[in-house]
């Protein structure tokens, strides 16, 4: 069950990938209706617009202020939740993360691993990881479980399963549990808390995200619905929470326009079924919770987005998923067309920190730059102007510094450059440009019928045989507007 | 070098000659729209609630252990998971002892390992207190301890729990603050605002994913 096939491997290319999904139409339904679902519940959910955006520029408020501060944040951090007794572990790539989180299961012999939502842990592929080492990793949110025993990824970082349909989640569970259940949503959620229940039960370890950390009080707060999340944080005897370093927010007090942004702008909830805050593992005088609680900070580009002013902005994201549900481009395609761990508007501006903008060069421009991811934003990362400044970098010239992004000027064509340095000098000198207009209105004929991707969909433009200025010129001749009658 | 070194290294590098940002926080922003004239409070909590399959019941100090009898006859339930050690589960207890038809009544007296599986298989439902309520987003606040530990309120299917009307608070922010929490929270502190619940197959929402399927509230009108 563990064994996963990587989306990227089934189409090499994100336009192909794109190809695919535009041509399948049960997959553009299936998204259409439930984008156009979360956007409603959100607009609902904020009703007031003054309320909401007053809480928006509080949100970024509080997301820069933690940045600014965040090497010092961490430490306290560090501090605090050592003297709560929970440990902390730094990891700089995702494979010392994965060695950290298995090296503490073995210490505990541990073979079942039940595992709360954590998009970290998909960064880590931690399912895989364990796998391999004969560790059983299984999903417990409802939708996470669906897709892991369907060999995917999430296609969405709130809804990670709103690709499938029920029928087709009945067809998976009739085939891989076999359990004969309807289409029926609750008997489908029933089996699924049924043969979950027992791994709660059985566990050795449970493994969760974090949604906010809070260094004062050194506290891991995490949201959630299901129950899934206190369940594989409380239930079993050791608990390793993962996240990366940007989550860390300075007070108990921030978390609260912090959580309000999130569930609302993500499901249009006022506020998730459960708010679960950790503060350590179970004392002495306690009869249950883990009696080991770790978390385990993760890098992963971070430090690296981190650089740059501009990019760090990236890393105040809250992990919302509204920019994804308001983005034309993602409702269109679906997750799986991204080819990694985050999809969508977000998935674009922080991948490539992750992996390097070479692995992922048509990302910045999968975009028709409507704004629309921005004007959502909870804490108002101006997500096009960053697409916009990916853009430049991807085709950043060799040998250009500083490098502020990872694999950058992948898409550097000379000829692409040479074009656009003659396009600015006919621009930006009259006497080339009139010379240019001589030429081209002349020999229009010899205009090429070939211009690259452009001419697959569209006729090749053929210059007019006098141009704007020239009719203009004649226009206002005839029309004598300069004469008495004006 | 570790990985703690180098990536604290590299953040402060990159801030290198900037000031952290001073704290701006307006509360007002997170209080003044989430006021309510305190006779509306309990109305507040109870839309919200209902409104995500919480079932609410109005009741006062000295009815509700028959109201909680009363509640799980209808659901044939026949064992409740209760702390004796509390003021409401001693009432509990004073006011069941030697009434006829009553569920049985179990404790969490225990580390959970000695008895985990019956926990997960037999209990059917528990009654733990609460610490408050929250008007604003209709929650419960739940600060699990020895007495009523944190399984006590997500295994069990059922789960009642008792509010005091005079503990509901207008908002969080208000709650946290008043009660300065900053200077100490529990292992383990709760927000709950409904039964469980998921959305993930078609935003299709179904309730009784992982935790409690039934969450009943009985708000004590008289304290």
């Amino acid at each position: 069950m563990n064994q996963r096939i990587p989306v990227t491997e089934l189409t090499s290319d994100f336009k192909g990938r794109a190809r695919e999904a535009l041509a399948d139409s049960q997959l553009r339904s299936n998204f259409r209706t439930a984008m156009d679902s979360l956007m409603r519940k959100r607009a609902d959910a904020f009703s007031d617009e003054d309320e909401r955006e007053g809480l928006r520029e509080l949100g970024n408020h509080i997301r820069a202020r933690s940045l600014s501060n965040l090497p010092d944040l961490l430490e306290q951090l560090e501090t605090r939740l050592t003297a709560n007794g929970i440990k902390v572990h730094w990891a700089e790539t995702v494979e010392e993360a994965n060695e950290i989180v298995h090296g503490l299961i073995e210490a505990h012999d541990g073979r079942q691993v039940v595992k709360g939502k954590s998009m970290v842990s998909e960064e880590m592929e931690m399912n895989d990881y364990l796998a391999d080492r004969d560790i059983e990793c299984l999903e417990s949110d409802m939708g996470e479980y669906i897709v892991q025993l369907d060999n995917e990824k999430p296609s969405h970082i709130i809804m990670p399963a709103i690709h499938k349909n029920a029928r087709q989640v009945s067809a998976l569970f009739n085939e891989k549990l076999g359990e004969h259940v309807s289409e029926d949503v609750d008997e489908l959620i029933q089996t699924g808390r049924r043969i979950l229940r027992r791994k709660f039960l059985e566990a050795d370890v449970g493994v969760s995200g974090v949604n906010f950390a809070i260094a004062e009080t050194g506290t891991l707060l995490l949201v959630e619905n299901e129950g899934n999340g206190r369940m594989s944080t409380t239930s079993p005897p050791v608990h390793i929470a993962v996240t990366g370093i940007e989550k860390v927010v300075s007070n108990l007090r921030d978390v609260v326009p912090l959580v309000s942004l999130l569930t609302r702008s993500a499901l249009g909830q006022p506020i998730t079924t459960y708010v679960n805050l950790i503060s350590g593992p179970r004392k002495p005088d306690e009869l249950d919770g883990p009696e080991e609680v770790h978390l385990v900070l993760l890098d992963n580009g971070r430090t690296g987005a981190f650089t740059d002013a501009q990019m760090r902005q990236t890393l105040n994201c809250i992990r919302c998923g509204a920019c994804m549900n308001h983005c034309p481009v993602y409702t269109r395609v679906g997750g799986h067309t991204y080819g990694e761990v985050y999809p969508g508007p977000i998935g674009k501006i922080v991948t490539p920190h992750m992996v390097g903008l070479d692995q992922v060069p048509d990302h910045p421009s999968a975009s028709s730059l409507c704004g629309a991811c921005g004007e959502v934003c909870p804490v108002k990362i101006p997500i096009p102007e960053l697409l916009q400044r990916l853009r430049q970098e991807n085709v950043q010239a060799p040998g250009h510094e500083p490098v502020s992004v990872k694999g950058a000027g992948s898409k550097y064509s000379r000829k692409e450059r040479l074009m656009w340095r003659a396009w600015v000098m006919l621009n930006t000198r009259p006497a080339f440009y009139k010379l240019f207009l001589w030429g081209a209105t002349r020999f229009r004929a010899l205009a090429p019928k070939k211009a690259g991707p452009w001419t697959e969909n569209h006729s090749a433009p053929v210059p007019a045989a006098r141009s704007l200025h020239d009719l203009a010129r004649d226009h206002l001749k005839n029309s004598d507007i300069l004469g008495e009658k004006s | 070098m570790s990985a703690r070194a180098n990536i604290l290294n590299k953040l402060r590098t990159s801030l290198a000659g900037t000031t952290p940002r001073p704290d701006e926080f307006d509360e007002s922003l997170v209080t003044g729209p989430w006021r309510y004239p305190p006779e509306e409070r309990i109305a507040r909590l109870r839309e919200l609630m209902e409104a995500v399959h919480t079932e609410v019941h109005q009741t006062s100090e000295g009815d509700w252990p028959a109201r909680v009898a009363e509640l799980l006859a209808k659901r044939e339930i026949t064992n409740l998971l209760y702390a004796p050690a509390t003021p409401h589960g001693e009432q509990l207890a004073r006011a069941w002892k030697g009434e006829a038809g009553r569920p049985a009544l179990r404790v969490y007296d225990r580390p959970v390992e000695e008895w985990k599986a019956e926990l997960f298989n037999d209990v059917q439902a528990s009654v733990t207190g609460t610490l408050g309520g929250i008007a604003a987003t209709g929650s419960l606040v739940l600060w699990p301890d020895r007495n009523e530990p944190r399984l006590m309120s997500l295994v069990p299917p059922v789960h009642i729990a008792l509010l005091k009307a005079s503990a509901i608070h207008d908002n969080w922010y208000n709650m946290m603050t008043d009660q300065n929490w900053a200077a100490g929270l529990p292992s383990n502190a709760l927000l709950v605002s409904g039964p469980s619940k998921t959305a993930d197959i078609e935003q299709v929402l179904a309730y009784g994913a992982h935790g409690p399927k039934e969450l009943i509230v009985l708000i004590l009108e008289d304290v």
